[in-house]
């Protein structure tokens, strides 16, 4: 690890709620015990009734995986992870926030602000900080390297979660500024996929000083016509080219097979379901491996993919550990009013800052079209199809996503 | 009993059935709900994001510690239960006889999340009617069966199990217990079933009552009326905000299923979660100590306990994979057909907490065959459960057109 840790600047005057303060990740092992014993007890229901997935995560799947969790899975190695990279913990808007700061060796370095989503967390990108920080070492140039800074969304991890409602990504986007001035950043930009492609197009929207660019892998470009066709179940807008029709179709077939009643449950009734997720750490598994983001995930069983299973469940254990899979659900209640990919949902229209996108080839929830990437963002900068990578770029591909981050950045230094 | 000639005697046996439930299933039980790990409290001061928290602490606080857990147990063995196979699945199932001659056969049928337990306080006024304020003539022989997939029945180990193969399953329990003239009742899936009984209108099927419109999510309804408008309104707050569970549980069973196998707090929430009129009485019976009729603390505890009992979270999620899922066979037999339209006489009540409120109109619009409608003062979408005595009244009224005089009718 080249990165060095600066000492934390505090922009603000008070140092009181202000302060920057570092964080480092001890889990307690009676936490772990338990996570066990829980695991150890697990009460299975009966096997699915079809060969597939279309019921859900699969009997015999989520078994092994339980299995591993419980018994060679270990948490502390993830923890080391975690622990490897400077952390810390400032105040902001009422909710601590936990984020990796790492900056680069090289000067000039352009400050980077990364968002996850759901279900994931900072794990998803902890395999990016190194080929960003310090691209020398990773086939890039000094001139690509980044200052990066990965948080938590509030409600999840270890940042706090909010004891009050209000935290939509309008909210999480005034927070990530506050951020990256309370680190001594004016000039910066931000990154991010699910959720966090809300958070940053939010952040778009507000076009707040210093903020220079945004880039999504989940760029809200479905256009109203073909939302008008969706919704009325009428057919898809005339003169759609292969690559509209194709994204067209995933996105009625993912409504019409079912793939968003995880969505619809945690945006309608977030605490219902958490209750079960929270008590049972099969459950959260089995919940959360419903996310079309795994629909290719294998357990392991190709040994080349990933994340790994370790990777996986050092996610899952981090939001069972933590206790935030109600207070991260909550993320759908707060932002029920919204859509990730509608352009009107977004209001793209109005974002007037460059904006870069990167589709990935496997990302099965939706992959955006250039062509209504170009009408929904009329400041599109940058566009490019990824050769690899699916929902989880930088998890799935950091190599690809750190290279997509200096290409869709670079004309900005 | 019957048994047809045709298959051998054991597959059309009907054997007696009692619950005994071990002693170290209760005590795993109490360990799991003292063990419950908590979120946060949720961030409202309604139910708008989902079931409250001090609503869960406090259920489980009482099923812990004041329920009595061999109550399910007690209740249920108090009445004559049986099973039966009934295409390949074990159909379990209360069969109480009229003290009256010439009583009416009723087969009755449950709902999600529901049981037969919904049932069993209208056991009485409806099998012996001359001590609950009714007449000897409106007596009815009552069948009630477990859904295949819920609580004492087996679960399905193939596809295909959707309400329409229930309601097949139900035409040859009927006769198989001596039954050749029979009615059937419903609400929520049991609506759905009997529904499928009228359309499919088996030999001896006299007529249907049903109290929750299952049509009105088939397709456009009216909007003339503030009645039909007032209803529109409280389908699309379901569509909205109140559907979540059923698409889950149409669209991936087996994903919440994990959670309900393995945690009573996880299938109590996920269980109360149901609609909004339910959960506030059922609240209101924990926090407040006051239940809304018979929607009691103990018998909420009483239907939770069997389906923890029997495991059947996952099993029962997917009956709605089965009937309303696009990935069930159900869905592709259908597409594109309209199903064929109820030929028997159908009596509806409307319970004013339901979920939507039917006005007649959609009613008679869905069931041109309409022989009774009534609207009541009283009761929700649990409505046998809560308001026994009253919907034993509403179901007398509605079958007493069809009893008509005692001749028996043409058999082949």
């Amino acid at each position: 690890m080249t990165a060095t840790i600066e000492p934390p600047v505090d922009t603000t005057q008070d140092a009181g709620t202000a302060a920057v303060r570092p964080f480092r990740v001890d889990v307690p092992q009676a936490d772990l015990d338990d996570l066990r014993r829980r695991l150890a007890a697990t009460r299975w229901p009966d096997q699915e009734t079809v060969p597939d997935r279309t019921q859900g995560a699969r009997l015999a799947d989520l078994q092994r995986l339980v299995e591993y969790w419980r018994t060679e899975y270990d948490w502390r190695r993830g923890e080391a992870q975690l622990n490897a990279w400077p952390q810390f913990m400032t105040t902001i808007d009422g909710v601590d926030v936990h984020f990796f700061h790492v900056r680069s060796p090289h000067e000039d370095a352009l400050p980077l602000v990364i968002s996850h989503g759901w279900p994931g967390s900072v794990f998803e990108q902890i395999k990016v900080i190194a080929p960003l920080t310090d691209p020398t070492a990773h086939g890039g140039r000094a001139e690509d390297a980044f200052d990066v800074v990965i948080p938590s969304l509030p409600g999840y991890g270890f940042s706090s979660r909010p004891t009050e409602t209000g935290w939509d990504v309008e909210r999480i986007g005034r927070t990530w500024d506050v951020l990256m001035k309370r680190l001594g950043y004016d000039r910066y930009v931000s990154q991010g996929g699910d959720w966090g492609a809300g958070v940053v197009e939010a952040m778009g929207r507000q076009a707040p000083d210093g903020l220079l660019a945004i880039h999504t892998n989940l760029p809200a470009v479905f256009p109203p016509e073909a939302a008008a066709a969706i919704a009325s179940g009428g057919p898809a807008p005339a003169g759609l080219s292969e690559k509209e029709q194709a994204a067209f179709d995933d996105v009625r077939r993912f409504l019409a097979t079912g793939g968003w009643g995880y969505y619809q449950m945690m945006t309608a009734r977030p605490q219902a379901v958490g209750y079960g997720l929270t008590d049972s750490p099969a459950g959260l598994a089995g919940w959360m491996l419903v996310h079309g983001g795994f629909g290719k995930w294998t357990y392991g069983e190709d040994p080349e993919q990933t994340p790994t299973v370790d990777e996986v469940l050092d996610n899952f254990s981090l939001h069972w550990l933590t206790n935030t899979v109600a207070s991260g659900a909550r993320l759908y209640w707060e932002n029920r009013e919204q859509s990730l990919i509608s352009a009107a949902g977004q209001r793209t229209d109005t974002i007037r800052m460059p904006v870069a996108i990167t589709v990935c080839p496997d990302d099965d929830l939706f992959r955006a079209p250039e062509t209504w990437a170009r009408r929904a963002f009329p400041t599109l900068v940058y566009f490019h199809e990824a050769e690899r990578g699916g929902h989880f770029p930088a998890w799935e591909e950091p190599q690809v996503f750190a290279e997509e981050m200096r290409a869709a950045f670079r004309s900005l230094r | 009993m019957v048994t047809t000639t045709e298959t051998s005697a054991a597959a059309g046996a009907v054997r007696p059935f009692r619950i005994e439930i071990p002693e170290d299933a209760l005590v795993e039980l109490r360990r799991r709900i003292a063990a419950a790990r908590w979120p946060t409290r949720e961030l409202v001061d309604d139910r708008s994001q989902g079931v409250q928290l001090a609503t869960m602490q406090e259920l489980c606080r009482y099923w812990a510690d004041g329920y009595d857990m061999r109550r399910v147990e007690a209740r249920l063995n108090a009445l004559p239960q049986f099973t039966t196979s009934i295409d390949g699945v074990d159909i379990h199932f209360v069969h109480v006889r009229s003290p009256h001659p010439d009583a009416l056969p009723l087969v009755m049928t449950h709902g999600w999340p529901g049981s037969v337990i919904e049932l069993l306080d209208s056991v009485g006024p409806l099998t012996d009617p001359t001590v609950h304020g009714g007449r000897a003539e409106d007596a009815f022989d009552l069948v009630l069966p477990s859904l295949p997939g819920y609580g004492f029945s087996g679960e399905p180990t193939e596809l295909g199990w959707d309400v329409a193969r229930v309601a097949r399953a139900w035409a040859q329990l009927m006769p198989r217990l001596g039954y050749t003239r029979y009615v059937a009742q419903g609400g929520d899936v049991g609506a759905g079933v009997s529904d499928a009984m009228g359309r499919q209108a088996p030999e001896g099927l006299l007529g249907i009552h049903v109290n929750l419109l299952v049509t009105a999510l088939g397709g456009p309804q009216p909007g003339d009326t503030e009645e039909e408008r007032s209803a529109l309104e409280a389908v699309a707050t379901f569509r909205s905000s109140g559907f979540a569970y059923f698409l889950e549980q149409a669209t991936r069973p087996q994903t919440i299923g994990y959670a309900l196998l393995d945690s009573p707090v996880a299938l109590a929430a996920w269980m109360l979660d149901h609609d909004t009129d339910a959960y506030y009485k059922i609240s209101r019976a924990f926090v407040d100590g006051q239940p809304s009729g018979n929607l009691t603390r103990d018998n909420i505890l009483d239907n939770i306990t069997l389906y923890w009992l029997t495991g059947t979270g996952a099993s029962a999620a997917r009956s709605y994979w089965e009937s309303y899922g696009p990935d069930a066979p159900a869905a592709a037999a259908a597409a594109g057909q309209a199903p064929p339209p109820v030929s028997v006489p159908v009596g509806f009540t409307t319970f004013p907490g339901e979920i939507w409120r039917a006005p007649r109109s959609w009613v008679e619009q869905s069931y041109p065959t309409l022989t009774y409608f009534n609207e009541v003062e009283r009761g929700g979408h649990f409505a046998a459960w809560e308001e026994p005595e009253l919907f034993a009244t509403e179901v007398r009224a509605a079958f007493r057109p069809v009893r008509g005089p005692q001749v028996p009718g043409p058999r082949h």
